[in-house]
């Protein structure tokens, strides 16, 4: 089966968090964004594609006043429809006219079990916002899922963490360490974990799962810097999703803007079947021929189709080498020096300031 | 891990897990907020009876009604797999 299975319309980079670790480009296009129309028509190619999940996502996609009527359109259409959300915005009303609408699932982020910590990482005095929006969702009997990013200063309230999301009812935890891309990257020296608060993390998670195992399910997603093999990346670069920009951009991936050279087409000009099976952005390191060695004759290359095309052009400049974060890249010295700055103190960072889009 | 399951059972989807039909194959899909299970079709016949209000008992019985020679233990095997899965919750009977 060749064909795409989700698309991550990214509605606005519009967001009111400022995350050390947002994966948004630090800069990025002063386009004006897809209109609802505009999005109607990207949902009807995508279903035509074949796409079966719908995520909604930004920035805060609570931005647009338009995203009840999106989501009721999706929802006709067919898709299974996440909204991926900070909460802020989320009161019971919306909620509410959201559900109508026929949302399948919340994903909302939390930045700690610890109130000011959570706020430090947010930039803003959110947190019970936040909580009150979880309660929202699951007042309405929506699925709910709690997603935290994990970085040197959250990573030993794993615990907590469980808890908060049991209390608050959610149906799943996710427990995602930090992606190095955007924000992500520039801030990295703040963010990195040493590989002792990653191995004692692990032990928190088997005893958080062994706590809250008939109520909660908790994913967890490794540290891919401390990993033997590099992480599948989106399940291999335009092989199962698509990505849409705000301003109308499709990407095989939320990072690949940066990587250079690779034309990328706009759903405000090319149909989406047009790009989906033609566009050099989504061709380009689709399947293995695009492979090097070690790649080219490794077993897993099926398995992890070399990793990641972003981190390897964001760590060595060629998007075609091996992603650095496998032991067997040539470039893996370029993880492990930065592995050098990982520790547990408290250094300041870079928050994620808000584009002046139209 | 084997989840535990019994004749008297009530299984249904888990909150969240809805099943579709794939409008290019016309396969009977479980879609849930990170993933999609193409079931093949004994199994979607299965999934389409666990509506929390059958007992596992009555579901083999249903399914037997479209097919001949539906063992139990296969029934139950596949049920228990999605139950594995996070995509069925059991509902002690």
């Amino acid at each position: 089966m060749d064909r795409p299975l989700g698309l991550l319309a990214e509605l606005t980079y519009k967001c009111p968090l400022h995350c050390p670790y947002c994966s948004n480009p630090l800069t990025v296009p002063q386009a004006a964004e897809l209109t609802l129309d505009e999005w109607y028509r990207v949902l009807i190619e995508a279903r035509q594609l074949g796409v079966l999940q719908l995520h909604l996502t930004g920035g805060e996609p609570l931005a647009r006043p338009d995203l009840t009527p999106l989501v009721a359109r999706a929802r006709d259409l067919g898709f299974y429809v996440s909204l991926v959300t900070s909460g802020v915005g989320l009161d019971l009303q919306r909620a509410r006219e959201l559900a109508s609408a026929g949302l399948d699932h919340v994903q909302l982020s939390i930045q700690d079990a610890d109130r000011i910590s959570a706020d430090e990482v947010a930039g803003a005095r959110v947190f019970n916002r936040k909580l009150a929006a979880a309660r929202a969702v699951t007042a309405l009997e929506l699925p709910l899922t709690v997603n935290v990013v994990l970085h040197r200063g959250n990573i030993g309230r794993i615990g907590p963490i469980a808890d908060l999301a049991a209390e608050l009812g959610a149906d799943r935890l996710e427990l995602a360490h930090t992606q190095y891309y955007g924000w992500g990257l520039l801030n990295r020296s703040a963010l990195l974990p040493t590989r002792d608060q990653v191995a004692t993390a692990e032990q928190a998670v088997a005893r958080a799962r062994a706590t809250h195992d008939d109520t909660l399910e908790i994913l967890y997603v490794v540290a891919d810097y401390y990993e033997a093999y590099p992480k599948p990346c989106m399940h291999g670069w335009g092989r199962r999703h698509i990505v849409i920009a705000p301003d109308g951009r499709a990407l095989p991936c939320p990072a690949a803007a940066q990587i250079a050279g690779l034309g990328i087409d706009n759903v405000r000009e090319r149909s989406l079947s047009a790009i989906w099976h033609h566009s050099p952005t989504f061709t380009r390191f689709r399947g293995y021929d695009w492979m090097h060695e070690p790649c080219r004759s490794c077993p897993l290359k099926e398995t992890d189709f070399g990793g990641c095309r972003c981190q390897a052009f964001q760590l060595t400049g060629d998007a075609a080498r091996a992603d650095p974060a496998c032991q067997l890249s040539p470039d893996h010295h370029l993880v492990e020096a930065a592995l050098q700055v990982a520790g547990p103190l408290h250094q300041p960072w870079h928050p994620r300031s808000n584009p002046s889009v139209s | 891990m084997t989840a535990p399951l019994s004749l008297t059972d009530r299984p249904q989807l888990r909150r969240g897990v809805r099943a579709a039909t794939d409008p290019l194959s016309d396969e009977t899909v479980l879609l849930f907020p990170e993933g999609v299970l193409i079931l093949n079709e004994t199994a979607a016949v299965v999934v389409r009876q666990c509506d929390g209000c059958l007992s596992v008992a009555e579901v083999v019985q249903a399914v037997g009604e479209v097919y001949d020679g539906v063992a139990v233990e296969d029934v139950m095997s596949l049920l228990r797999d999605l139950i594995t899965q996070n995509l069925l919750v059991a509902n002690r009977g």
